[in-house]
């Protein structure tokens, strides 16, 4: 795209994370001209990029509201969609483990709970069950709550499918591109950007961390954005079989804990902290949240003292004043907002996206399905715990270059690197590159493989 | 396929055993290496000064590596480039099946005895909990240098190097090589710890500062590095420092995940396989050796480990089942501040207790000890004393195994203290 502004779109898409880009596919299905425009040079970025990486299924979700409703839709399409497009996925189940008296007679009330949110799965197990099922556990623990369902789940090539599906239909990604500004041209609307002047008849604000600035571009001022920080701590996969499933905290009335939990790259994951952040792009760690995370991670895995951390990191929560998503659709000013999206988004992405879509529709936009559906891409596999293509004897002998391991720690291919360069929705920078292959993101954090995979990368001649 | 003895890492302790494995007439050998080039972390370290002690004279890295790889294949030794092993499992017929990818496809090898020589690396800046951001432009000694020297990448601007060992220094080097200014190393201890000429050297050549009892506090800067806020250790003051490029050096660890993978004893100290003064892991058939075992000493000392497990090996090969045969050790153990000692047990032979590779003990101090005397007990009995000692942290000290003649066979664990 040299032109954005070129024509008029029928719907912009003011955001690409996880949200932004499974309404873009969704949209996509009709036969509309939609463009997805986000301030970063890469779809995923922004919240959707440093999360958990737990696909929920809503179980402590409160009862009633639209978060509880779209989480649990959003959660079972995403399933079905991983295992069609090849996200990787896996299902772990959850303990939510007690370990005082306080969590220990918590634990009815969020059974109940999730009996009230349709999920009826949930079984309080004793102590002897839950240290046979994960015995490198702590001391102390009481009892724990059984979710079955909860899974695991790569919150990197999830936005970046989406995307990918979302381009092939037709939809035009226009990254780097920061709005500016607004106004209403001859009932259009033209965007300012920092790459010139986008065009639509609807606008979408899936923003994140700025969906209260671009909402007030609209005339809205019905929620402000306070970022909520989450430090969390990658340690070695070598310390993956000290557990089985994620081990989730109780939440009181004081904290909302701390989880340990698998994931799908065979790492152990340890956090979040919970801070209230004034900069919505302040992702440093801090020494107070590591030393607590570390503290936190002793005394539920002891194991993980002796392990290495491999990486550390922050993301930051889109929370809002409000305790529930901030999802309208305004027909007259042909504008949605999809905001207030805290820490559920990358679970109930595709159940915000049909009920933005369903809202769109109901409001005025035309819904008519394309005459043949583009079909579902297939992603490469960056999970651990199905066959990599170092391990596929058949893929290398037809290509050699997936025999070539260039990033030892995570066993990644130059097949893979090269496939990424290549792919429709390709990487701007190394982190771009790290998200969709996992290289440098291991333990050695690029001592043997960094320089060699800047060359790859530089050789490509993307930006 | 079927091999005597499968070397995994071809580094100079690797490349040293399978060149003597050869000459000591072990019918086949090969040696699995990931990298596309053989000669391990030399290849990338230009200074010179390799080859000291084991080819008996002096040159750069890159050079050495070449010279060792060389005398590997001239020996008969098979080394496979560009082939990583990813599995390594005890086989059905008694040796080890070990699982491996390149660009040939994979392939399952069946090897008598395996000789894990995976070398080490640098702690990078996560495993060390700096907090911050996480910019561009943080990395590690052995990223710095295969940047600057195998990737001809300039990197101008302001650097900061952590830590202020002879690998620090190294980086420094490579730095200025590099085109960057070198405003300082950083130590948290309350003083260097590297040799003298090349401090001096250094110092005088690239008038690099080092900044003692400082610690890197914080990491700053979204995109790029921007710099670092340092804190005194001694006044409690922080002050921030602005720099383009960062660089974590030394703290090593062994890359062990084979070793831990094929569930072999790790040596709580070295965080590598424990191993005895044959250089046997605590699994029949498998011995490891170089900076694996020590992480780290210098290449020389690595290529001279290497030799000392081929010969075990070689031993072995030749007895009637002596790879598999019975293994008694008697465990070294080291009391604070001595981090670790290596090999970490005394192998009981028939000709007695086994001598460790050249003849000595390696050890590591977790503190700075002007002058010390290294104690060696066993059951309160004081096998050995020896004489005056620096400790230094990362800086070998070597305890002689003249005790061992002392030790009892039917006794406890051998400890070692200053």
């Amino acid at each position: 795209m040299t032109d954005p502004g070129a024509s008029v779109a029928d719907v912009v898409i003011v955001g690409a994370g996880v949200v932004g880009t499974a309404i873009a596919r969704t949209l996509a299905r009709y036969r509309l001209d939609c463009v997805l425009a986000d301030a970063a040079c890469d779809v995923g970025t922004g919240t959707s990029k440093a999360n958990t990486a737990i696909l929920h299924t809503g179980f402590d979700a409160k009862p009633g509201t639209l978060e509880s409703r779209l989480l649990s839709q959003g959660s079972a399409l995403l399933r079905e969609y991983a295992a069609a497009t090849g996200i990787p996925v896996e299902y772990t189940g959850a303990l939510l483990v007690a370990w005082t008296e306080e969590q220990f007679a918590a634990l009815p009330g969020l059974e109940e709970n999730a009996r009230r949110n349709g999920y009826l799965a949930v079984r309080r197990i004793g102590a002897s069950e839950l240290y046979a099922r994960e015995p490198a556990l702590g001391p102390g623990a009481l009892g724990a709550l059984e979710i079955p369902d909860e899974a695991i789940i790569c919150p990197w090539t999830t936005p970046l499918a989406f995307a990918t599906e979302a381009v092939g239909a037709g939809v035009r990604l226009l990254l780097g591109t920061c709005v500016t500004g607004v106004c209403l041209v001859d009932g259009c609307y033209e965007l300012m950007t920092t790459r010139g002047v986008v065009r639509g008849r609807w606008v979408v604000n899936a923003a994140g961390l700025g969906s209260d600035v671009i909402d007030r571009m609209f005339g809205g001022d019905g929620f402000t954005i306070r970022p909520r920080r989450g430090e969390l701590i990658v340690f070695d996969k070598l310390a993956r079989p000290l557990l089985r499933s994620i081990l989730l905290p109780v939440p009181t009335a004081r904290s909302k804990g701390v989880l340990v939990a698998p994931t799908v790259y065979g790492n152990v994951l340890l956090g979040p902290t919970a801070e209230d952040v004034p900069d919505r792009s302040d992702t440093a760690t801090t020494a107070a949240g590591l030393e607590s995370l570390m503290a936190a991670g002793r005394r539920i895995l002891p194991g993980l003292a002796d392990e290495e951390v491999t990486a550390t990191y922050a993301g930051l929560r889109a929370a809002t004043e409000h305790a529930d998503y901030q999802i309208r659709v305004d027909g007259t000013r042909r504008y949605a907002c999809a905001a207030g999206i805290r820490s559920t988004g990358l679970s109930a992405s595709l159940g915000i996206a049909e009920h933005v879509v369903g809202l769109l529709g109901e409001a005025g936009l035309p819904l008519r399905p394309v005459a043949s559906a583009v079909p579902l891409p297939r992603m490469p596999y960056i999970g651990d715990a199905g066959r990599r293509p170092y391990q596929d004897a058949e893929l290398i002998a037809r290509d050699a270059a997936y025999g070539e391991i260039v990033c030892h720690c995570e066993r990644v291919t130059r097949g893979e690197v090269r496939d990424a360069l290549a792919s429709p929705v390709p990487p701007a920078d190394l982190g771009g590159l790290r998200r969709r292959t996992r290289a440098m993101n291991g333990r050695c954090q690029g001592f043997f493989c960094a320089a060699t995979v800047s060359r790859l990368f530089s050789a490509s001649g993307l930006p | 396929m079927n091999v005597d003895v499968l070397v995994v890492g071809a580094g100079p302790a690797g490349l040293s055993a399978a060149a003597e494995l050869r000459r000591l007439g072990v019918g086949s050998v090969l040696v699995a290496e990931r990298e596309a080039v053989a000669g391990g972390i030399p290849r990338h370290s230009f200074h010179t000064g390799y080859g000291l002690r084991d080819l008996h004279r002096v040159m750069t890295g890159p050079a050495y590596a070449r010279a060792l790889a060389s005398a590997a294949v001239a020996a008969g030794a098979e080394v496979r480039l560009g082939t990583t092993v990813t599995c390594c499992a005890p086989g059905a017929s008694g040796g080890f099946g070990v699982t491996m990818t390149s660009a040939r496809g994979t392939e399952t090898v069946d090897a008598e005895v395996v000789l894990l020589a995976t070398g080490c690396r640098e702690r990078p800046r996560p495993a060390r909990l700096v907090p911050g951001d996480r910019p561009a432009g943080v990395m590690t000694t052995g990223e710095l240098q295969q940047r600057v020297y195998l990737g001809d990448e300039r990197l101008p601007g302001r650097a900061l190097v952590v830590g202020a060992e002879h690998v620090s220094f190294s980086a420094a080097v490579t730095l200025a090589h590099a085109g960057a200014r070198v405003v300082a190393l950083v130590t948290e201890y309350e003083r260097q710890q590297s040799y003298a000429a090349f401090r001096v050297g250094a110092a005088l050549r690239w008038r690099v500062p080092v900044w003692t009892s400082t610690a890197v506090r914080r990491v700053d800067g979204r995109e790029r590095l921007a710099g670092v806020e340092v804190a005194d250790l001694l006044g409690g003051s922080t002050r921030f420092v602005p720099c383009d490029t960062l660089v974590f050096t030394a703290d090593w660890i062994p890359d062990h995940e084979l070793a831990r993978h094929a569930g072999l004893d790790l040596d709580p100290g070295t965080r590598g396989p424990a191993v005895d003064t044959l250089l046997r892991t605590s699994a029949a058939g498998v011995f490891a050796a170089g900076n694996l075992v020590h992480a780290a000493e210098t290449a020389d000392i690595a290529a001279l480990s290497g030799r000392h497990a081929a010969r075990q090996i070689a031993a072995a090969l030749a007895g009637p089942g002596a790879a598999a045969g019975p293994k008694r050790r008697l465990p070294v153990l080291t009391e604070p501040p001595l981090r670790w000692i290596s090999p970490n047990a005394v192998a009981m032979t028939a000709d007695g207790p086994a001598p460790p590779p050249l003849g000595r003990f390696v050890l590591r101090s977790a503190e700075f000890r002007q002058v010390a005397r290294l104690e060696v007990r066993q059951d309160g009995q004081v096998l050995g004393r020896s004489g005056p000692v620096r400790l230094i942290p990362g800086r070998p000290v070597h305890l002689g195994a003249g005790w061992l003649a002392r030790v009892d066979p039917a006794g406890g664990p051998v400890h070692v203290e200053p």
